[in-house]
């Protein structure tokens, strides 16, 4: 199942999705040497980001959080491609930096299509996704 | 979004990867922010300089994107760093943050970029005319191009305004648009307003009220420009607002129809003035936030000349003026009384708190905003004449 888009950042990054509800702060949110989540009490904390598909509403935080993106792809532990419900300066800048792609405005509920652990094509160009087994 | 035909070379990489990333960014910004076009821009000021805010992270992006051969291509002039250049070693850095600075700057340096170091670049060398289109990112910075100016900036992050700096364009929204530039706050002010710190506690008050909105200031019967430089910085430190107007004072002056209004009377500035710090005893009196012009420079030296202080003094501001001051003979009135002018650096983006620093006063509503959250310091609050103490 292909569903449209808007395109962020480009590249095709494939893997499973990891769902996050909550917006995501990559300075002092995410471990950029391990790729996993520690901000306090955030819904994925403990939870490893390197190769997913990261699901989440949108960045917070600091500006330097794009330079952590970075930081990240260069370890080897970024996301193979996000999406967002709405792309912030901070995350879009982030992705494109860091050839991660993104997509955001599926035009529909992320969260009742989009389950933890499918598996996702995401085309940062064509800004669409693709959803296998579905 | 409609990109001209050399726009589009640029994203489609025929002008270089360090270009092609960074039309990309402005073409993902400009799609965020609902752009149909892209506007050149006559110069640009770049935020993101100190190794304290930046850190590793944001070195090793800069290092790439220098080697990938990223120039730039109008007047470019950075923000302050984390340390003066040249005296980093009288003034107690530590070495292992001098050096990370140093490499930063040279990256900078490689893009063509002017090590300004500064978050005054109108006070060193460019001051953009009235409905000038440019791209800068420092709070204050844009608040002055925006207001006292007349210029036309957005709140660039680094990287967007580095992108702007490169392509020599930036998207064309918000703020470049004369339907967004209309005032939806304005504040009659009452209170009668005489100093630097004056106009910073108008300001941090207001910041926080007017919720990122534009403002506009009536009432105020006169003010000089490094007035205005002190309210806009607070304004924009303690809100996200970029644009001010000034009734009778700043080149235009614009009030929405259905504009929220409200006063603000002496007992307000007297009350805001007394919450902004506390009755502590400074190790540190820093003065120059945003960046002392040489006015404000020559006000410190007569007030210490043939004194002795009772405790350290930073005056920070840029290096040109540094150097006009060291002609003048502030500097050494300055030095011989005991305290230092600072150049490329200030209070809140050195680690001063890493220098024994607990307590710093300062006239400047902007750094009482920041200096406790970023620097851990207590702030007293006050005119230049009562928190510049002399020994007896």
């Amino acid at each position: 199942m292909i569903v449209k888009g808007r395109a962020i950042s480009r590249g095709v990054g494939r893997g499973k999705v990891l769902l996050s509800k909550d917006a995501i702060s990559f300075l002092g949110g995410v471990d950029a040497k391990t790729g996993v989540v520690i901000e306090k009490g955030h819904c994925l904390e403990g939870k490893c980001i390197a190769g997913r598909v990261l699901v989440f509403p949108r960045g917070k935080g600091s500006t330097v959080g794009s330079y952590v993106m970075l930081q990240l792809a260069k370890n080897r532990k970024a996301p193979a491609a996000i999406i967002n419900l709405e792309a912030e300066p901070i995350v879009a800048v982030g992705a494109i930096i860091s050839k991660i792609p993104l997509v955001d405005k599926l035009g529909r509920d992320h969260y009742a299509l989009l389950k933890d652990g499918m598996e996702v094509k995401v085309d940062g160009k064509k800004g669409e996704i693709e959803i296998f087994g579905k | 979004m409609e990109l001209t035909r050399r726009e589009q070379q640029m994203l489609n990489g025929e002008l270089g990867e360090a270009v092609q990333q960074s039309m990309e960014i402005l073409v993902a910004l400009g799609k965020i922010y609902g752009a149909k076009s892209m506007i050149p821009i006559s110069s640009s000021q770049v935020a993101g300089v100190s190794y304290k805010t930046i850190g590793d992270a944001g070195l090793e992006y800069l290092k790439d994107i220098a080697k990938k051969g990223a120039r730039v291509g109008v007047p470019t002039f950075l923000n302050p760093a984390g340390m003066d250049r040249r005296q980093w070693r009288q003034l107690r850095i530590p070495a292992k943050f001098a050096k990370k600075q140093l490499e930063i700057l040279r990256a900078y340096s490689k893009m063509g970029i002017m090590a300004s170091c500064t978050c005054t670049p109108y006070l060193a060398g460019i001051r953009p005319k009235r409905g000038e289109h440019v791209a800068w990112s420092e709070s204050s910075a844009v608040a002055f191009a925006n207001s006292v100016l007349g210029a036309r900036t957005n709140r660039e992050g680094g990287p967007s305004a580095l992108a702007a700096a490169i392509c020599g364009v930036t998207p064309n929204y918000g703020l470049h648009l004369d339907e967004n530039r209309v005032a939806g706050f304005v504040v009659r002010v009452e209170a009668e307003l005489k100093t630097a710190a004056d106009f910073g506690a108008l300001g941090y008050a207001i910041g926080e009220m007017a919720k990122g909105r534009n403002v506009a200031f009536a009432g105020i019967k006169s003010a000089s420009e490094d007035q205005l430089k002190s309210l806009g910085a607070a304004i924009a430190a303690t809100g996200s607002t970029a644009l001010f107007y000034v009734k009778g004072i700043t080149p235009e002056y614009v009030e929405g129809e259905a504009a929220e209004e409200v006063a603000f009377t002496q007992r307000e500035l007297e009350e805001t003035k007394e919450k902004m710090g506390v009755p502590e005893q400074p190790q540190l009196v820093a003065i120059g936030c945003p960046h002392a012009s040489i006015e404000e420079i020559r006000e410190v030296a007569q007030l210490v000349k043939g004194k002795r202080l009772a405790c350290d003094l930073w005056v920070c501001t840029a290096r040109k003026n540094k150097e006009r001051a060291d002609r003048l003979g502030y500097t050494a009135a300055i030095e011989k009384a005991g305290g230092k002018i600072v150049a490329d650096t200030c209070m809140v983006v050195c680690p001063i708190e890493d220098m024994g620093y607990r307590a710093t006063a300062t006239n400047s509503g902007k750094s009482a905003k920041y200096l406790p959250s970023m620097c851990g310091q207590k702030v007293v609050f006050g005119d230049l004449k009562d928190i510049i103490r002399v020994k007896k």
